[in-house]
């Protein structure tokens, strides 16, 4: 049923990886995706993988649903990896008719490849052990001092979170819009591209406006209930620091220490 | 002193064209006077376009008065400093439960006023905790909005107004969405609000059902008051509710009937209950 999607990717479970604080969170991403620029060599690598396993295995949540999200980026991939393989120049290894595959190609390939499934990989444990009312509020909290430059950090974290919030609503509404321009005749999986895009119209016209009215009872009602921007707002669920997190925040410091240590010590090197 | 007063209120809907010239005024509020008094169940009734949401929207400050005054506690909603205090006075509960529940999960949202006022941490959570035991969704916090039903979600919103700790809570069609279950389930919450934690209520309904247990009824029409009283002084003048385009309970109307062709029943029968007691007397007395 349409009302029971998840919204992003959130797997539900109790876990260290489920309590660690959001911006914990975030940051961890963050300095592990630096970090896969940083290092540039097997031994790189092998580190990277283990930290990401480590967490994985203390998320609880199962490998699986992290490769997933592979799938949406698995052309991506394909491409990077085609790319650099044929497109490198250098010791030519063999010759597929007018390809040339090189020493250089097939490593930087391997690297390139290993890099984005890191990368993603690493997004996802994020994703799946926090839910996104919990992320927007780990980035409210983390873009805070850009306030200080008149950048509307509360209220764009209000918006993600109202969107988030009718997201179910308005898929439920283009289902029923969907149903009721069907009854009068409307198709809208039939003929080519252009036509298919053009039956979007229909839908999209009452969709759009349904919105708009959705959005102004949604304004009024929260002005009804005292909202006036977030000077003044306390929060029911205030983001505070545990112990766990200073704790993470030292074995994320130590993983980034050795990450730049190995990258600086192994000179740009092969992987084979 | 009352908590809601109104003094020749009249509001316009002035329509514009796009550059901006009155194109035309359409008076949704005529000139109403009324008095609410702290604790009182008030019910407005009137069919669609009568002016009863408009006037709503006033005891709360989301409109300001064409002319005349509307006072809330003592204070002028014409007074832009005190138009917070005035919002956490007089709740306002809307008509589609969708497009006024903000949080993503139940809790979050029946905490979302008091956040607003910067009520601290602690204090947020009792007051959460209190007003869902207070509509019987305690059980349901942590639920996501979209999966209760409309009836439970419109108790949600009730939490979330009674979260505000206001003196006032004006619903504004809260049932007109829902099926007859649902306006069972927000018509009980209502009156055991009103019954147990005193607040006052001021319900805008065109379902004469929903009135029978208020301790006052204004009828509007075309903007005015066109009749109020207790639910059995409008309930005895059925030709002219009917007149007023609006449906009259089915017992009453059996009873209005069987009055006219010459049964000497009592004048406004609200329920069922009721009717079958007063038939019951008659009976009795006839043997």
């Amino acid at each position: 049923m349409i009302r029971d999607i998840t919204l992003g990717q959130y797997y539900q479970t109790d876990s260290v990886v489920h309590r660690l604080d959001p911006r914990v969170k975030l940051i961890a991403t963050l300095l592990f995706i630096c970090s896969l620029f940083v290092v540039n060599q097997a031994a790189g690598y092998v580190v990277a993988v283990v930290f990401l396993a480590l967490a994985i295995r203390l998320s609880h949540v199962p490998f699986r649903f992290m490769v997933r999200g592979m799938r949406a980026i698995l052309f991506l991939l394909v491409l990077t990896f085609g790319f650099n393989l044929f497109l490198t120049p250098g010791e030519a290894v063999f010759q597929v008719w007018k390809l040339t595959v090189t020493r250089e190609g097939i490593t930087m390939a391997v690297k390139m490849a290993v890099r984005l499934s890191l990368l993603i990989i690493g997004s996802s444990v994020m994703t799946l052990t926090t839910t996104p009312n919990n992320l927007t509020d780990g980035l409210e909290r983390l873009l805070k001092p850009l306030q200080k430059l008149r950048v509307p950090v509360h209220e764009i974290a209000m918006m993600m979170s109202i969107a988030l919030r009718f997201i179910p609503i308005l898929l439920e509404e283009t289902d029923k819009i969907m149903k009721a321009q069907t009854a009068r005749g409307a198709s809208f999986d039939e003929g080519n591209l252009l036509q298919r895009a053009k039956s979007m119209v229909p839908l999209l016209v009452p969709l759009f406006i349904s919105a708009f009215r959705r959005a102004n009872d949604l304004a009024m009602a929260m002005e009804a209930r005292c909202y006036r921007g977030g000077d003044g707002r306390t929060k029911m669920k205030p983001l505070h620091y545990e112990k766990r997190d200073y704790l993470t925040y030292v074995v994320l410091l130590a993983y980034f220490a050795v990450c730049i240590v190995i990258g600086r010590i192994m000179p740009w090197g092969r992987i084979f | 002193m009352e908590i809601i007063k109104t003094e020749n209120l009249v509001f316009d809907y002035i329509r514009r064209d796009e550059e901006g010239n009155v194109e035309g005024i359409t008076t949704a509020v005529d000139n109403v006077n009324l008095e609410v008094m702290p604790g009182d169940f008030i019910a407005v009734l009137g069919h669609n376009g009568s002016g009863k949401s408009t006037l709503a929207k006033h005891f709360n400050a989301i409109l300001m008065p064409t002319e005349g005054t509307v006072w809330v506690d003592g204070m002028d909603t014409g007074d832009a400093d005190r138009l917070w205090e005035i919002r956490q006075r007089a709740g306002m509960v809307f008509q589609n439960p969708d497009n006024q529940i903000i949080g993503q999960v139940v809790e979050e949202d029946v905490g979302f006023g008091p956040e607003n006022m910067g009520v601290p941490t602690k204090e947020i959570w009792e007051r959460v905790e209190e007003s869902l035991r207070a509509v019987g969704m305690y059980e349901f916090r942590k639920y996501a909005p979209n999966k209760l039903s409309g009836g439970q979600k419109q108790r949600v919103s009730i939490a979330g107004v009674l979260a505000m700790h206001p003196k006032c809570i004006v619903l504004d069609e809260p049932t007109a969405m829902l099926d007859p279950g649902g306006c069972r389930e927000v018509i009980r919450s209502v009156r055991a609000l009103n019954d147990v934690e005193r607040v006052t209520v001021i319900l805008i309904t065109h379902y004469m059902e929903e009135i029978v247990y208020a301790d006052k009824v204004f009828v509007m029409d075309g903007g005015r008051i066109a009749m109020q009283g207790t639910p059995r002084e409008i309930f005895s003048q059925v030709e002219k509710l009917q007149e007023l385009r609006l449906d009259v309970p089915k017992v009453t109307l059996l009873s209005h009937e069987l009055r006219k062709s010459g049964l000497p029943l009592p004048p406004g029968i609200l329920t069922v209950k009721e009717l079958v007691g007063a038939l019951g007397a008659l009976y009795s007395g006839r043997k």
